[in-house]
């Protein structure tokens, strides 16, 4: 147990480190997700009561969108370098593995988004009384969204049009996430109790924290043969 | 006594016959040199040893016992180098030597990281980041994973290819060293690389064009 322990937050120190010398890649997705939000206003006309009203769906769209953009850099890298044939033979399972990096991956790229999401809701005039509820919704959902894409990004492996293929392959499986984040919220605002959406959301969490390392390590073990 | 052997190995990529019937024999401080021309498949025999591959036909067997069933424990006793040399270049040569042997899940006094770069002589570039090494100092430093911790089986694909003349020096007395251990080695290479050998030429296992010979069929 210790072994695994130690290699699983290695794998993690190593991961954070990569995405710190690379310090653009996690600012690059923090730049979308503000952007993607900006735009909005200059698109359906600056009323602050349009905004208010489609505040919680753009912040939550805009994160889907850039969770997936950080995504298809996951495993491709350890594929090209040939990392992950070495990954695939150490002795630990492969599925702690993918587990570990995608803990790294959440902290390098969910984590900002979390974070800045306060300030955007600001942007979009979000009352007061939903921004507790966006960052738990967002807590709950962006780890998911982490989980789910997991799986894209190791079946792309080896395809060509990869960044395309991923959305296709993984936006679908984000809508239940999108569903209930966005109507937590809303609850929220109008006074109603947001529990039920968020535990809904800490238990569709759970199920991918069981469920996709096992099917994104079978998918990396497919693509290096 | 640890004995690495393989029997009937077929192997089949993109619905072609890579090769067929192959059996192998590496016993204790053995090293196997895979000879054959370029694309009879020796890269795919050492991707079949590692277990990256699954043998169509046949089995790989250590001490006797199925490495595919019993992947997690032989996985603990090989070291693979392949064509691509795994290195991170945003990483210090130090950092991605010292993360392949913690990926090991070796114990830590049983690592030799230091050492392993003093031998292929990486010691003064160690703080330097990959992304400056040459393509011979990029293979030394895949080469100085295989002794940065210790595991009986080395599969080496092409380990001299871009080294030089004493870097060579370095790999063939590594090898020795690992062999005077009893150490198990399977090579494919056009280098030679200890005295007395063990070949095995792949082309006599692959059907393509030539009429099958006696022990194939």
């Amino acid at each position: 147990m210790n072994v695994f322990w130690k290699v699983f937050t290695s794998l993690i120190q190593r991961e954070i480190r990569l995405a710190i010398r690379h310090g653009a890649d996690s600012m690059m997705v923090v730049m979308f997700f503000v952007l993607v939000v900006v735009l909005f206003p200059l698109g359906v006309g600056p009323e602050p009561g349009i905004l208010t009203r489609i505040s919680a769906g753009v912040i939550w769209v805009a994160a889907l969108l850039s969770a997936m953009l950080s995504m298809d850099r996951l495993f491709q890298t350890d594929f090209e370098d040939g990392s992950l044939d070495l990954l695939i033979l150490t002795p630990q399972p492969l599925e702690l593995l993918v587990l570990a990096k995608t803990i790294a991956h959440w902290l390098t790229t969910g984590l900002p988004l979390i974070i800045i999401s306060p300030l955007l809701a600001l942007l979009l005039n979000m009352e007061t009384s939903g921004y507790g509820v966006l960052l738990a919704a967002l807590a709950l959902g962006t780890p998911t969204l982490s989980l789910i894409g997991t799986i894209g990004a190791a079946l792309i492996l080896g395809a060509r049009r990869s960044g395309f293929l991923l959305s296709l392959l993984i936006l679908p499986l984000f809508i239940p996430t999108l569903i209930f984040g966005v109507s937590a919220v809303d609850a929220a605002l109008i006074d109603l109790p947001s529990k039920p959406q968020l535990l809904v959301l800490g238990g569709l969490l759970l199920a991918s924290f069981a469920l996709c390392p096992w099917a994104s390590a079978a998918a990396l073990r497919q693509a290096a043969e | 006594m640890a004995e690495f052997t393989g029997n009937n190995l077929t192997c089949i990529r993109g619905e072609r016959v890579v090769f067929a019937k192959l059996t192998f024999a590496i016993g204790e401080g053995e090293v196997l040199y895979l000879r054959g021309p370029n694309g009879s498949g020796k890269s795919t025999l050492l991707r079949l040893m590692a277990g990256l591959l699954r043998p169509v036909g046949g089995q790989i067997l250590w001490n006797g016992e199925s490495t595919l069933e019993n992947a997690k424990t032989y996985r603990d006793l090989l070291h693979y180098i392949g064509h691509q040399d795994a290195i991170k270049t945003v990483l210090t040569v130090e950092e991605n030597l010292t993360f392949w042997a913690e990926m090991s899940g070796v114990d830590p006094a049983k690592r030799s990281v230091g050492e392993a770069l003093e031998n292929f002589s990486l010691s003064h570039l160690a703080s330097l980041p990959a992304r400056f090494l040459s393509s011979g100092q990029r293979k030394r430093l895949n080469l100085a994973r295989i002794c940065a911790s210790p595991a009986p089986l080395w599969l080496l694909d092409e380990p001299a290819n871009s080294l030089d003349k004493a870097s060579v020096g370095v790999l063939r007395s590594a090898i020795t060293a690992h062999q005077e251990k009893g150490g198990l080695v399977a090579v494919a290479t056009h280098e030679e690389l200890s005295p007395e050998s063990n070949v095995l030429n792949i082309s006599e296992f692959t059907n393509n064009m030539k009429a099958p010979k006696e022990n194939v069929a």
